[in-house]
């Protein structure tokens, strides 16, 4: 069942990237060149999801359990420390060269286009060097806990 | 590329919304991309299935709305190979040590007030945009 529910929630959110036009690489730089012909659409994009999704948010809250687990798994850390600016700082860069995020990247590989098969190649070795440099620096987190402890997403 | 279509991108928005509040509802999980993707390719994480189902859906996804008669737009990708190359590397990388990406601190993470997300957008905001002036218009180079 949890699969099923997953699987829904990937297909409305692919849905809405595309309705939205945020699976065009092109449309995505056109937001992000404030200098040149600026492309306002992403924004609205974010002002419709953040408007559900934190109405969404305001009812798992007073949800004693999620209807499907045992437990809402809500990211808990606070601290603004130097990987979440540096990751940020990276990730901004590649989108910037791209116009590709994670999600429209998975999602146009409907396409078969060999450039989204190459950068979403890309981005999974760039994800695996990331999993190998947090085993092995000392200071990192239990690393059973790992990957939803660091994660907020 | 097409003109900006207010009503659709807040559609559009809306059903992104709505996923990432489903995702909450039902599984109990933050509907990030870059953590779901990770966390399913991660050799230790156990719970694989939902996250390699939410990955199936969301490619899916334009075989579903291709039944409305819209068709997935061939992705304009401006970047040489090189740069795709290098480009998929930051995300990737970056994503995963920042916490997050577009959906998991932009979406998710704004919608429940986070500090560390708000922070975080802003920043991959300013330097999407710092390297979009850059090769578009060569601002100081």
């Amino acid at each position: 069942m949890q699969a099923l529910a997953s699987f829904l929630c990937g297909l409305i959110f692919g849905s809405g990237l595309m309705i939205s036009g945020m699976t065009q690489p092109i449309k995505v730089l056109g937001f992000l060149d404030v200098f040149g012909r600026w492309d306002p659409t992403l924004a609205f994009v974010m002002g419709g999801a953040l408007a559900v999704s934190s109405m969404g948010y305001t009812l798992a809250r007073r949800q004693g359990r999620p209807f499907l687990a045992a437990q809402h798994l809500w990211p808990n850390r606070k601290d603004i420390d130097r990987s979440l600016v540096v990751g940020a700082v990276l990730f901004g860069i590649g989108w910037g060269l791209s116009g590709l995020c994670p999600g429209p990247a998975l999602e146009n590989l409907a396409s078969l286009s060999p450039r989204v098969i190459v950068f979403v190649m890309a981005m999974i070795a760039g994800m695996g060097v990331q999993d190998l440099w947090q085993r092995h620096v000392p200071s990192a987190i239990a690393i059973e806990n790992a990957a939803f402890a660091t994660s907020d997403g | 590329m097409t003109a900006f279509d207010p009503v659709s991108a807040l559609f559009g928005g809306g059903l992104i919304g709505l996923a990432s509040a489903l995702l909450m509802l039902l599984n109990g999980r933050i509907a990030g991309v870059s953590g779901i993707l990770g966390g399913a390719l991660a050799m230790s994480a156990a719970d694989k299935i939902w996250r390699l189902a939410f990955i199936a859906g969301l490619i899916a996804a334009p075989i579903f709305i291709g039944l409305f008669g819209h068709s997935l737009p061939e992705p304009q990708m401006p970047a040489s190979w090189l740069l795709i190359v290098i480009a998929g590397a930051l995300v990737g990388f970056g994503a995963r040590y920042g916490g997050g990406c577009t959906s998991g601190h932009g979406v998710c993470g704004i919608a429940r007030l986070s500090a560390r997300s708000i922070a975080a957008t802003a920043i991959f905001m300013l330097s999407a945009i710092a390297v979009v002036a850059i090769m578009r218009h060569g601002f100081g180079v």
